[in-house]
């Protein structure tokens, strides 16, 4: 009996969903962020909310924002956006890699609402992708890295064997390894983006192992913190965290969403949304480089510099030719740089990474 | 002088009434710490219990109540069992998660073949047989070397969690995903998909087997030698044993039932709400239900009550992020406050206040 009244109470409900959308005509555009950490993580989502925030002081009373932090990647993704969907949203950023599907699957239920999935590959009329090559930023500290080791042994905290990850780790150790042809590289993976007790520990793990340099890719302040106490170098990831600086954070990645996602709600203000797939670096200013502090030398500094600049300017890129694979296949002839596709799904290490990737 | 005094059997009014009582007294803390954040008390406690029973969006929320529900249910009843017969079980979160992938390498084996009627229902077999195995480590080790049960099943959790990643990143993983991790997604594959039974319900087959679980929960417990010396062992161990009670038996089987409700959960849930199979799969279910199991007093009734309220102040919690700005750790808090009441008010359960006169005089 009771499952009959559900079942009835359950199709009495459904009739509205699939025809409900969230659009609206005049008053504010409405945009909801969907964060995978607290915003004040110190790193990755905290940039994001930074850039919500420049959204709306670049919109005063044009936009309304709305955000849920700490947002499980699944079914749990799946409702916060509906959530926002429902109540009015015209633009919602999902912005983390795991709410790929979530998205897709809630944009297709709200043809009207806008989607912007960070760091994702799958797209669809009301879904863009967006994501910044950080990669290039990782070149920037791969030099330093490989000009500060003393005892030749860098550090890698990475979260998951994704590209965007292993793209990192190749990078920061191409050009760790030019500076110093003697460099290491040792990688955890500690499969988490945001868990400072597990971040501290891989810190320390490595730290113990003879690394003076720690490299990450996990969202806390946690490793650097490991870092100060060991007296090693470290480098902000996502955001400055300059509270560590001059030591042991000598520089930084810092993404800077700002820009994109007011040029995004001005598109839907302007009816010219559209879907894109949108991946910049230095040169749009999508990844800065935070200060390189005094704790660098200032030769060290000045080339750390150029190459920044030469990447920024479209000059040189990040993975030119030659480069082997791991296992010493050729993969980049001399000169020769990598297309978007290949680094896209990149899923193999460069020659002189040691370890293999987890599968 | 107030003393709290022994009762010599537990009250059965405080028992039904301090559940209402620790929801009011959470209602009255958790509106407290909200006024300290600048919100409007009254409004983030409508947001929380009332909207998304009967406000504006109601006929989303109410399918949304039933898919967080359903796997609380489901697990918490297994739980119940074993708590009932001082059997601790600690890490449903991790016979949930094998669950999972038994279950869902079933399906992803037979993919692309389109045969509902054999795959789907292997496909629960498997979930059910994950978890129950997964169970079997922490209950054989009890038997077997008396180590335990409840810091074993406890660290398989972590156990558990390793083998998802690698499950995500190696032998599961979509080839058609990029090289990234997580398995295809079995909403996509319609012999392998636990579908919502109608669209937008949020009712699907994991539901019907929590409803299910909780009538034969109560069958069992009422009407069975089984709940009978379940009940027997949780109050007198020695009593259970003369009245010829096999405690081996009986730890067996609390533990491989429990694992196996817990597996089947996590497989209707990764062929359904969560589609995939992927290193943060799990939310914590199986550690939420340890709560649900204990706010429903372990009865079954009271077991899906304490599973639709649980899963209000998840729903509204989120609810009341995204709309009135509430911090997600606030949240939290104010879950964790039902849970401390709960505790709390249970004293009334065992013992009752006593004023004492003459220390006065």
């Amino acid at each position: 009996m009771r499952k009959i009244v559900l079942l009835a109470a359950a199709a009495a409900m459904s009739m509205g969903l699939p025809a409900f959308s969230g659009s609206h005509g005049d008053g504010p555009v409405k945009a909801g962020f969907v964060y995978v950490g607290p915003i004040g993580d110190g790193g990755w989502t905290y940039e994001h909310h930074q850039g919500l925030l420049a959204v709306e002081e670049h919109f005063g009373d044009k936009v309304e924002t709305v955000y849920q932090e700490s947002v499980p990647e699944g079914a749990d993704a799946e409702r916060a956006m509906t959530q926002m969907a429902l109540q009015g949203a015209d633009i919602i950023f999902t912005t983390s890699f795991g709410y790929m599907d979530p998205t897709i699957n809630v944009a297709a239920n709200f043809p009207d609402v806008k989607f912007e999935h960070a760091t994702g590959y799958k797209r669809a009329d009301n879904v863009s992708t967006y994501s910044a090559r950080f990669y290039e930023g990782r070149a920037v500290q791969g030099l330093i890295a490989g000009k500060m080791t003393k005892t030749n042994k860098i550090g890698y905290i990475a979260s998951f064997p994704i590209p965007e990850v292993i793209r990192g780790i190749n990078s920061a150790y191409i050009h760790a390894k030019k500076a110093n042809p003697d460099v290491e590289i040792s990688v955890i993976w500690v499969y988490t983006w945001f868990d400072p007790p597990k971040e501290a520990d891989a810190a320390k793990a490595l730290i113990d192992n003879g690394v003076d340099v720690v490299l990450q890719h996990t969202d806390s302040t946690a490793p650097q913190a490991a870092a100060a106490e060991a007296g090693v170098i470290s480098f902000g990831q996502a955001s400055d965290m300059s509270e560590y600086a001059p030591l042991p954070r000598v520089s930084s990645i810092i993404d800077n969403w700002a820009p994109y996602y007011i040029a995004r709600v001005q598109a839907v203000m302007d009816g010219t949304w559209e879907s894109v797939d949108t991946w910049d670096g230095i040169g749009p200013g999508m990844v800065e480089i935070g200060e390189i502090t005094d704790a660098v030398p200032a030769d060290v500094k000045a080339e750390a510099e150029a190459l920044r600049d030469a990447i920024g300017s479209g000059e040189y890129h990040a993975f030119t030719g030659p480069l082997n694979k791991q296992d010493g296949s050729p993969w980049l002839a001399e000169g020769e740089t990598a297309d978007d596709g290949t680094l896209v799904g990149m899923n193999f290490y460069v020659e002189g990474v040691t370890g293999e990737i987890p599968n | 002088m107030i003393r709290l005094e022994r009762r010599p059997a537990p009250s059965r009014a405080w028992a039904w009434a301090t559940p209402l009582l620790a929801v009011l007294a959470t209602m009255v803390a958790g509106g407290l710490l909200f006024a300290f954040l600048g919100k409007d008390p009254l409004l983030v406690i409508r947001t929380i219990f009332w909207d998304p029973i009967l406000g504006e969006f109601a006929f989303y929320y109410r399918g949304q109540l039933l898919v967080k529900a359903g796997p609380l249910i489901l697990i918490a009843i297994g739980l119940s069992l074993g708590f009932r017969a001082g059997v601790w079980n600690i890490g449903a979160e991790g016979q949930y998660i094998m669950g999972a992938i038994c279950g869902a390498a079933v399906g992803l084996a037979f993919y692309p073949l389109e045969a509902r009627w054999l795959i789907f229902p292997l496909m629960v077999l498997a979930g059910g047989l994950g978890g129950f195995l997964w169970a079997m480590i922490p209950g054989i080790l009890r038997t077997r070397f008396n180590t335990n049960e409840i810091l074993v099943s406890l660290l398989l959790v972590y156990v558990a969690e390793q083998i998802l990643a690698w499950m995500a990143l190696g032998p599961l993983r979509s080839p058609d995903g990029a090289g990234f991790p997580g398995s295809r997604n079995l909403r996509h594959y319609d012999s392998a998909a636990n579908h919502e039974l109608i669209s937008g319900s949020g009712m699907h087959w994991g539901l019907v087997a929590a409803f299910i679980a909780v009538i034969l929960g109560h069958v069992l417990l009422s009407r069975h030698i089984l709940g009978f010396n379940i009940r027997l062992a949780g109050a007198s161990p020695r009593a259970a044993r003369f009245a010829g009670v096999n405690p081996g038996l009986l730890v067996l089987t609390c533990l491989g039932v429990s694992g196996a409700l817990a597996g089947f959960a996590g497989l209707f849930e990764v062929a359904g709400p969560a589609g995939q199979i992927n290193i943060d799969f799990n939310v914590g279910y199986g550690f939420t239900a340890i709560i649900v199991a204990f706010l429903g007093r372990l009865h079954p009734v009271g077991i899906l009550l304490a599973g639709f309220l649980m899963a209000l102040t998840y729903i509204g919690g989120e609810a009341a992020q995204a709309t009135l700005g509430v911090p997600a750790a606030a949240i939290q808090a104010f879950q964790g406050m039902l849970l401390f009441f709960l505790l709390a008010l249970d004293v009334m359960t065992n013992y009752r206040v006593r004023i004492d006169a003459r220390a006065r005089a």
